[in-house]
């Protein structure tokens, strides 16, 4: 549900980086954190415990720049994602304008990663969005690791719409604005397309 | 989006036994149905803050702000977006904030279901010298109060009661103006005139 504010002139879009747990979604975040210039992000707000696992969620809002007047904001959030958290991860994707999921390439995480992307298909249709039509990457993380499964492999089960899939390596950034770029990509266009019928009717 | 290659993901087995701390799928679901929210009406609807509709807003906030002597008042939404804000320190990171309280909110609302209740209508969270009061307005608004040692808990809940009605009016209209889309009648409807190139080109400076 992206939020478009005539009186400041921003239109805000909401992201969520999904996936199970450990598999590099706050490193995203921490990537993107670190290399965008200061003028683009705001503060990364981590709600994390000692063990530096995600609590609640993380936040890093992006400002992209202005298309015709209007800053274009992206708030992007990871979910938490161990399971027992799951009423949190429903009430972060609840309003999401696009999703990147993250799957972990390890073959340990096999099952990790299809029952987390169940879990996302179920909040998203608990939260009234359609997940075959919201915008949605895939992202195969730690790609570097010697367990990895192979890409075609993972692709074979994890890629179930035909959207646009990244090998990453979140920890050294490989892959990481490439998915972020195909996200922003996808939810303007889309964006725009919905202005294009609201304006037709 | 290329919709042609759907696969249901649920029919893809599992090959190891599930980890015996995962709660199964029915427990997931009542879990979910627990925590879960009402239909705001705004699924799937772009939220559409108009400028008739902010200066209404402003005005009721800083009346609010004024009146309940509060450091700040802000209006966000329910999924954390900021729609309003009257007084606070240079520097105050609305976005965080506005975040922070929203996701707050509703994992107080999944306390309050399992109670038994559909919600809690407001919280308060209580500091040395600041303190924050969060109040349900409408459908989809939050009113954030923070104030201090010149103002009190219940000063602040008196007068944000006397201006919820009015403030909830408004937000009415803005739901019922969302709905609508952008038509004709705005000024400037940015979305559709949006580009290909326009997209390319935030990324050639955005990072």
């Amino acid at each position: 549900m992206p939020f478009i504010n005539y009186a400041s002139r921003e239109i805000t879009c909401k992201l969520v980086y999904y996936g199970p747990g450990l598999c590099g979604k706050t490193t995203n975040l921490q990537w993107i954190y670190a290399q965008s210039s200061p003028e683009a992000k705001g503060k990364l707000v981590s709600l994390a415990t000692e063990a530096e696992r995600t609590l609640f969620f993380d936040l890093l809002p992006l400002n992209l720049g202005q298309i015709r007047g209007f800053n274009i904001r992206f708030q992007l959030y990871t979910v938490p994602g161990q399971i027992f958290y799951d009423a949190s991860r429903k009430l972060i994707v609840k309003g999401a304008d696009g999703v990147a999921f993250v799957a972990d390439s390890q073959s340990a995480r096999y099952d990790a990663n299809i029952e987390s992307l169940r879990n996302l298909q179920e909040h998203l249709k608990e939260n009234g969005i359609d997940f075959w039509t919201t915008p949605y990457v895939l992202q195969l993380n730690k790609r570097d690791l010697p367990t990895a499964m192979p890409r075609e492999d993972l692709e074979a089960v994890l890629r179930v719409r035909n959207e646009p899939v990244f090998e990453a390596i979140a920890t050294t950034g490989v892959g990481v604005f490439d998915t972020l770029k195909a996200l922003v990509k996808q939810s303007l266009a889309r964006l725009r397309a919905g202005a294009g019928a609201g304006a037709a009717v | 989006m290329d919709d042609g290659g759907r696969r249901d993901i649920h029919s893809v087995p599992v090959l190891r036994v599930p980890d015996p701390n995962v709660a199964d799928h029915d427990e997931r679901r009542r879990m979910a149905r627990a925590t879960g929210h009402e239909d705001d009406g705004m699924q799937g609807t772009d939220l559409i803050l108009r400028e008739e509709e902010h200066r209404k807003i402003s005005r009721l906030a800083d009346r609010l702000l004024r009146e309940a002597n509060a450091e700040f008042v802000a209006l966000i939404d329910r999924n954390g977006q900021p729609i309003s804000w009257s007084g606070g320190k240079e520097g105050l990171d609305k976005t965080a904030l506005a975040s922070l309280a929203a996701g707050n909110v509703a994992a107080t609302e999944g306390l309050a279901r399992m109670i038994g209740e559909q919600r809690f209508l407001s919280m308060y969270h209580e500091g040395d010298r600041d303190h924050v009061y969060m109040s349900a307005v409408g459908e989809i608004g939050i009113l954030v109060v923070a104030f201090n040692e010149r103002s009190s808990l219940g000063l602040v809940r008196l007068r944000v009661r006397q201006v919820t009605p009015d403030m909830e009016d408004v937000i009415q209209e803005v739901i019922e103006k969302s709905k609508r889309g952008i038509d004709a009648g705005d000024a400037f409807a940015p979305l559709g005139e949006i580009t290909d190139d326009d997209i390319d080109n935030l990324f050639k400076d955005g990072f």
